[in-house]
């Protein structure tokens, strides 16, 4: 059986600028994961327990096959395979999350975006997840009484999570029937492999979770072998994971640069960075009050504008309905009443000027031609409504000698 | 919101200017003490409104010195990922931003345009699913990068832009503008301009901050985004948030277009580094 070497590409643990954030690169794959928490009511049948939940996305930027929004079978795949390594081997104290009994828990909420996918995005997902879950501290809370207050960063320092052991994935994958295995496998040689068989375990050597999937057979002591070679690579990630761990709390405490802002390589030639620079504000008074000062007037705003083109028509809150569609008698009669009253108040140049066509063909009873050329906005307003008030007059008309 | 008329403004003008020539001519901080007595009588007598006495008194020379309008510290690292076609992560101060860009490739039937491309920007925020705010801030971040793309040489083509919190401390519209800038150069897209954001601030004194963190962007009154394009340093998108006058939106907008002067230099000295055969 051919191995490949156990140190695969370089991985990299680092943690952000805030508790629970950890970014994982495992050879080329990049994996980001924030954990945050809330308070939340608790389930019926557990009371005394708080809750996990987890959510992994695979972000358009990881690979070009990825889509938003899209519930691929990968994504299910990883979400379950995440959930049952890490909430059913119970590595979290969930009944230390309880605040009030039956009314508050808290609920932890882990965020794991994948960044570039690269090949074995379970074994990345896992390590990142417990990392960040091993970082993250929550707002400490007070009980007195009745009284439940949650404390804020600033006034008292927030208590980490109770984890009892770290599980973490190992992904092994077969060629060619189990002749041939490779241990975290990459993108391309997740492509053609037969199958796969992941192994979730600690560095107690207590396996958490097993799952193989392909439909490949594989031997007793093939299974026995890989084990073995996950509890030696568990063991690895673990060292790297406290390593990391214990390097962010001393940045943290010595008050030196933490975050992702620091972890920014300055030897490569990608990479550029600058010191705080000052902007130069001499002149620029004198250029705001100079374009101020230029500034055209705003053109004057009339309250409720009028159209006076040809062939248009206005319809709207407070202005006349000029469609020229027929109105129920019982509106009609408001409107009338209505342009008696505004028409009153108005400058009427007059009702000749409209010209009204009798046009058998169409739905309507009658079509009004609006006059086109006014002046005057009030003039034109008291034209179209003198317009719809002589059609709705003549329809009234009409309507009556049906009637009659 | 009309600008301050008549005798006030030209007050309020004639003294801003006096005194910024006496900083230009002195090069110092210090005025001289019979000058400032009578520069303060004078303004003592003229009855301005608020910001306008706190726009003269705070943002005086002598002061300004002091408190001018800094950037933060910016680092980039471009195609840090090996799967898009371009890759950049842009921090500036704690706020870090991650940005890919795929393109130009195959485009759904339904999404193709004739005879351009379609660009696509998908945000993605760190807890929880995208919400109305990464959509309004998608929508911003897309128009100016079709005004700088020449996105009629791809025609029927995709142009995906993935956008990543990593961390936000302030000035995010900002930080995804000037990374998605540095993505699509490091992508190889044509682009008419370059593009970069500055975020100004105006806090309860009147005084314009740029590149605010998360603090000062909560206590300030008014708070402006804008995109500077490289070849005129002009305005290709402005996004606001707060009350704030003509006046005070003009010198935002000139103070932003200063700032984006480093900016660009920042772009030009990162890609000659990067096609240099030395550190």
């Amino acid at each position: 059986m051919g191995d490949r070497p156990m140190t695969t590409g370089a991985s990299k643990i680092s943690f952000g600028t805030d508790y629970g954030c950890c970014f994982v690169d495992l050879g080329k794959t990049r994996i980001m994961a924030q954990v945050s928490c809330e308070l939340i009511t608790p389930k019926e049948n557990r009371p005394n327990e708080g809750l996990i939940f987890f959510n992994i996305e695979l972000s358009p930027m990881a690979s070009p096959a990825f889509e938003m929004g899209r519930q691929s079978e990968l994504l299910v795949k990883l979400n379950r395979q995440l959930e049952r390594c890490l909430r059913n081997s119970k590595c979290i104290d969930t009944e230390s999350l309880c605040v009030v009994s039956g009314e508050k828990v808290w609920q932890i909420r882990v965020d794991v975006h994948l960044l570039n996918h690269d090949g074995n995005l379970m074994d990345a997902a896992s390590i990142a997840a417990i990392a960040g879950l091993c970082h993250f501290r929550r707002p400490d809370v007070g009980i007195q009484g009745e009284e439940v207050t949650v404390y804020s960063t600033e006034e008292r320092d927030p208590i980490p999570l109770s984890i009892y052991h770290m599980p973490i994935c190992v992904s092994f994958s077969f060629f060619q029937q189990g002749t041939y295995l490779l241990v975290d496998p990459c993108e391309r040689e997740e492509r053609v492999m037969d199958g796969l068989l992941m192994i979730a375990m600690n560095k107690h050597r207590e396996i958490c979770s097993i799952q193989s999937s392909g439909g490949i057979m594989l031997l007793k002591d093939q299974v026995l072998r890989c084990s073995k070679i996950a509890s030696v690579k568990v063991s690895e990630i673990t060292e790297l994971i406290n390593k990391a761990l214990e390097n962010d709390k001393k940045a943290r405490k010595t008050g030196g640069k933490f975050g992702f802002a620091e972890s920014l390589p300055q030897e490569r030639i990608t990479a550029l960075k600058t010191d705080v620079s000052h902007v130069e504000m001499s002149d620029v008074k004198e250029k705001a009050n100079e374009i101020v000062q230029r500034a055209e007037v705003p053109p004057q705003t009339v309250p409720c504008p009028v159209l006076t083109a040809p062939g248009t028509g206005q319809v709207g809150e407070g202005l006349e309905n000029s469609w020229g569609l027929e109105e129920e008698e019982e509106e009609e009669d408001e409107t009338v009443e209505l342009k008696m009253e505004l028409e009153e108040g108005h400058e009427e140049k007059g009702k000749g000027d409209v010209v009204v066509i009798s046009d058998s063909d169409s739905e309507e009873e009658d079509v009004v031609i609006l006059n086109q050329v006014t002046t005057k906005e009030k003039a034109s307003s008291s034209n179209q409504q003198g317009a719809v008030a002589s059609k709705q007059q003549q329809k009234k008309k009409k309507k009556k000698k049906r009637g009659q | 919101m009309k600008p301050l008329s008549g005798f006030r403004s030209y007050c309020l003008y004639l003294t801003i200017s006096v005194r910024s020539a006496i900083q230009t001519k002195e090069g110092t901080g210090v005025m001289p003490s019979s000058l400032s007595v009578q520069m303060t009588t004078q303004i003592s007598n003229v009855k301005s409104p608020r910001q306008s006495s706190s726009f003269l008194f705070t943002s005086t020379m002598d002061v300004c010195a002091s408190s001018s309008p800094t950037l933060r510290e910016f680092g980039c690292e471009q195609n840090l990922l090996s799967r898009p076609d371009g890759s950049s992560s842009f921090v500036q101060g704690d706020t870090s931003v991650l940005a890919g860009v795929y393109g130009p490739a195959e485009v759904k039937v339904s999404k193709e345009i004739y005879d351009r491309a379609t660009l696509e920007v998908v945000m993605q925020p760190k807890v929880g699913l995208p919400g109305v705010r990464e959509r309004a801030r998608e929508q911003c971040v897309r128009e100016t990068c079709e005004a700088s793309l020449l996105s009629t040489l791809h025609p029927r083509s995709s142009l995906t832009l993935v956008l990543q919190v990593v961390h936000d401390d302030g000035s995010l519209l900002s930080c995804f503008l000037n990374s998605a800038c540095m993505a699509l150069m490091d992508a190889g897209l044509p682009m008419s301009c370059l593009f970069a954001g500055v975020t100004c601030a105006i806090d309860t004194d009147g005084q314009v901050i740029t590149d605010p963190n998360a603090a000062q962007e909560k206590e300030s009154r008014a708070l402006m985004t804008f995109a500077i394009d490289s070849t005129e340093r002009r305005v290709m998108m402005s996004s606001t948030r707060g009350s704030f006058t003509v006046h005070e939106l003009q010198q935002c907008i000139a103070v932003s277009q200063k700032a984006s002067d480093k900016i660009f230099q920042f772009y030009r000295d990162s890609v000659r580094r990067r096609y240099s055969k030395t550190l």
